[in-house]
């Protein structure tokens, strides 16, 4: 069947078959792959990207049922938010193997546009479905607080 | 051979042995300097920079290529998947170098036992957290000999005295005429230089780089924005993607199959049958696994493993009795123990663990006219060379193998059956195609997969005197070798003792006189392999509890009793005093919470945890604090050790609360992260790194963060509630007790 989503800001017309996940429209269709596939089941947030700025899984969501909504992938995000996140995320030195780290950031972003002053528990309640095995939270957390900081002007 | 797939046992190149550090690891430590000046002719060997190498700069020799523009390569012979390993390797080189670290980038460097290999191992491959120990002194040699070179190069060309020349931060200059020059522009005369036959190394007192708090790491900024590709998100022209239906129990093989429905899936292109199950080769991922539920398999279980965890462990509790074969014997443990004034005993059981890293496991193979190609996450690159070579029937130099970012491993990716190679060689090879093949497990088929950490069943006795004094200790395992029967056991086996089941229970450091090892090895049908720190997984928690348990019989207060019997051990002692205080042991703390200890040396590296804890929610312990010391010599990144022990204890600490494989009549009950959970960041602790000043040569930091972990929470939840967990997880233990 034909789908035409908007991502990333484009107007994208593309062939898929029904039911297809979101997440292999993206990385394989359009070469997105900064979304990954971690488990299949939305239960590890590694291919999290954002519906109209709300974090969704993309690996069980169906491409037809996006609708007109907005998706945003890594490769797409711009904004005071989104940089600072970024710029967190490197001075704090989050990521080891950095293979959930997009699905982290986006989920962050997600986050600090609905909460610019989260405290540990509400980075733990809105993170906790973003697996790390390299268990780099710490690392996240002190990095949401720091972006956090910068938005406030604290910083940077 | 334990596993599903018999292939012939890759070997390594002609010529080199396989050498894994074992119990002559501290041996081989120490000669590290010298195996590293040793090759400096070794890195003449490299051949001049190939053509699209060249585009890119020139190669001064195996380790770095330095172009126009100054960028300085290095080449990684190990895999990064974490570790770190790309910014360390590249430090070290870019120390002896005086490199600008800004101009610094990394690369893996092609699969190639002779150039690449790990030092310690004779072959081409990454583990045992060597990556840092094996290369110290090589890649030192390497920039020093390239900073020579180039220092000849600009002797040469400005006709000066090249001792008259001084290199910083990546500038080159002769103060006598005032000339200077960046590294770009003398490259390639440099390359042209012969290089001297031995450099002198840095006195660590003139180390820039090495020990700097504030290097960032190489691939950290790709990371944070989504750049970094790995083997999910590599392609090439006419990729084919393939999934494989595997048998639902191990040592199963297909009896028939049909493909009629699968057939139909819009996109699939093929179905085969190969050695591992069925393959479905599709346009893309989503047809492929749409092909792969529509198939219908029937399988011939005669040869598979039909028992479950539960008869497998009895099994193993029936053997506690029973001598197993001697691994240490110190004085007469057994005499000591028939004349001790109190005898504890304990009986701890290990289930089996995934690895779960989380890129799930894949290869693309391309085959083409009497060679191939090949890219993935490997680890044990010459071992996966090999084996594809072998499957397809080639030599292994005609096979290219490229090493990419790996999403983890914790030793997943370093199977001596090579398994995802041979699968994707084997699923290229069936489907005879020109187009290259990317095999992808999904996240079931990694849970489910087998390489697991195998069980082991501990059984411990102390014997105290009449004055509670520690006079008496015996250790009897019970499980599975890890290696027998793959090309690391000629190395790793001695004697019948598959070092990798009793490393940490062997080298127990307590001063004890009377103390005694044994072990019975016990075949279970189910590959298994080493789980981030290996037997140090599970011998840290039965030596380190029962400790606790002997400190709490003999009125002992836990790290006084360490202390005392540490005193012949100071870089054990160092951690655990450095831990210790800084913890702040013995002070007061919040009503219902308490402190744990442990103190584990793994991999030549020495780590101290004192952990607070509380009762959290469900009655499961929730750790609110670790405070880790680490004495792992020259420490070359700190940031990168601190984080290197952050993971590690939350890796350690996710599998002791939780996770565990469980057969059932052969099947593995787990299938995702919903069933396997791992820890999540609401569960991870604070964690406080403390980092012992050492001028000892560097070891490794991957998985010596793990082990302490585990017994430190059951020291401390054993205190809090008076009960010793000796079944892991924590989840069934505390759940099978109410």
């Amino acid at each position: 069947m034909k789908v035409t989503i908007d991502v990333n800001g484009e107007t994208r017309e593309l062939e898929a078959e029904a039911g297809t996940p979101l997440l292999w429209v993206l990385r394989e269709s359009l070469g997105l792959t900064g979304t990954k596939f971690g488990c299949g089941v939305a239960q590890c947030g590694a291919c999290t990207v954002h519906l109209d700025g709300r974090p969704v899984r993309s690996c069980v969501m169906p491409v037809e049922s996006v609708g007109d909504r907005r998706v945003t992938t890594i490769e797409g995000l711009s904004g005071d938010v989104a940089d600072a996140v970024r710029t967190s995320w490197e001075e704090i030195q989050v990521p080891q193997c950095g293979y959930c780290q997009s699905g982290q950031v986006m989920t962050t972003i997600a986050l600090l546009s609905r909460d610019r002053s989260p405290d540990d528990d509400a980075i733990d309640g809105a993170l906790a479905g973003n697996i790390c095995r390299c268990a780099t939270y710490p690392r996240i957390r002190r990095a949401v607080h720091g972006a956090a900081g910068r938005l406030k002007g604290g910083r940077g | 051979m334990i596993g599903r797939v018999q292939l012939p046992s890759p070997r390594p190149a002609s010529g080199s042995v396989l050498r894994i550090p074992s119990l002559d690891r501290r041996q081989i430590l120490k000669s590290g300097l010298a195996l590293g000046a040793g090759l400096v002719m070794g890195l003449r060997l490299a051949p001049r920079a190939a053509a699209a190498e060249a585009a890119a700069g020139e190669g001064l020799n195996a380790f770095v290529r330095i172009a126009p523009d100054g960028t300085v390569t290095v080449l990684s012979k190990h895999i990064e998947f974490g570790q770190g390993t790309y910014t360390g390797l590249a430090t070290v080189l870019a120390e002896e170098l005086d490199a600008d670290w800004s101009a610094v980038r990394v690369e893996a460097a092609p699969a190639d036992a002779q150039r690449y290999a790990n030092l310690f191992f004779g072959i081409q491959g990454t583990g045992g957290s060597t990556a840092m120990a094996n290369s110290w002194g090589q890649m030192r040699t390497a920039g020093a000999t390239a900073r020579a070179m180039l220092v000849a190069a600009a002797a040469a060309e400005w006709e000066v005295d090249a001792s008259e020349i001084t290199v910083a931060a990546g500038i080159v200059r002769h103060a006598g005429s005032g000339r200077e020059a960046g590294f770009g522009p003398l490259a390639e005369r440099a390359a042209g230089i012969e290089p001297p036959a031995e450099v002198a190394l840095k006195d660590p007192s003139e180390f820039t780089l090495i020990g700097r708090e504030d290097l960032p790491r190489v691939d950290v900024p790709a990371k944070s924005r989504g750049e970094a590709s790995f083997t999910f998100d590599f392609s090439v022209p006419e990729m084919l993607t393939a999934v494989v239906a595997h048998p639902p129990r191990f040592g199963a093989k297909v009896a028939s199959f049909d493909d009629a429905a699968a057939r139909k899936v819009p996109g699939v292109v093929q179905v085969v049958a190969v050695p591992q199950g069925v393959a479905v080769l599709a346009e893309g991922f989503w047809a492929a696994r749409q092909g792969r539920e529509a198939l219908s398999v029937e399988w011939d279980e005669s040869g598979a493993e039909t028992r479950g965890s539960a008869e497998i462990l009895a099994g193993f509790r029936q053997k506690t009795r029973q001598p197993g074969a001697e691994v240490r014997k110190d004085g007469d443990p057994e005499g000591a123990l028939a004349g001790a004034a109190k005898v504890l005993e304990a009986e701890y059981e290990f289930p089996f663990l995934a690895h779960a890293p989380m890129e799930p496991l894949g290869c693309v193979v391309r085959v083409g006219d009497g060679e191939a190609e090949a890219w993935a996450g490997s680890q044990l690159q010459t071992v996966d060379q090999g084996t594809i070579a072998a499957i397809l029937g080639l030599d292994p130099s005609k096979v290219r193998l490229h090493t990419l970012l790996a999403g983890g491993s914790f030793g997943r990716r370093a199977t001596p059956t090579a398994d995802i190679a041979a699968e994707a060689a084997a699923v290229a090879k069936a489907a005879g195609t020109a187009r290259p093949v990317k095999l992808v497990w999904t996240r079931e088929d990694d849970i489910r997969g087998g390489y697991y950490r195998p069980p082991y069943v501990h059984r411990l006795r102390a014997g105290l005197d009449a004055e509670g004094r520690l006079v008496a200790w015996h250790q009897r395992i019970v499980g599975p070798s890890i290696v027998t029967g793959t090309p690391f056991e000629a190395a790793l086996v001695q004697n019948g003792i598959d070092s990798t089941s009793v490393e940490g229970a062997s080298t127990l450091p307590y001063a004890i006189a009377n103390l005694g090892v044994d072990l019975h090895t016990e075949p279970v049908g189910v590959p298994l392999l080493w789980w981030r720190s290996v037997g140090h997984t599970h011998t840290a928690y039965s030596t380190e509890t029962f400790l606790d348990d002997i400190a709490r019989e003999a009125g002992q207060d836990p790290v006084e009793l360490r202390r005392a019997l540490l005193a012949e051990h100071p870089r054990h002692l160092g951690v655990l005093e450095l831990a210790a205080g800084k913890a702040g042991w013995g002070s007061p703390l919040p009503e219902g919470r308490t402190r744990g200890v442990a103190v584990h040396e793994s991999f030549s590296s020495f780590v101290a945890q004192v952990v607070e804890v509380s009762v959290g929610k469900g009655g499961m312990p929730k750790v609110h604090r670790v405070v880790c010391a680490v004495d792992c010599g020259i420490a070359i990144n700190p940031d990168n050790i601190r984080a290197q022990m952050e993971g590690g204890i939350g890796f350690g600490l996710g599998a002791a609360l939780h996770d565990e494989i469980l057969l059932e009549e052969g099947r593995v009950r787990e299938s995702n992260f919903h069933d396997y959970r791992s820890l999540r960041i609401h569960e991870m602790p604070e964690v406080e790194v403390h980092i012992v000043a050492s001028a000892e040569p560097p070891t490794g930091v991957g998985e010596p963060g793990v082990p302490p972990i585990a017994p430190a929470v059951a020291n401390a939840w054993a205190t809090l509630t008076g009960e010793s967990v000796r079944r892991l997880p924590f989840r069934r233990a505390l759940q099978e007790r109410s």
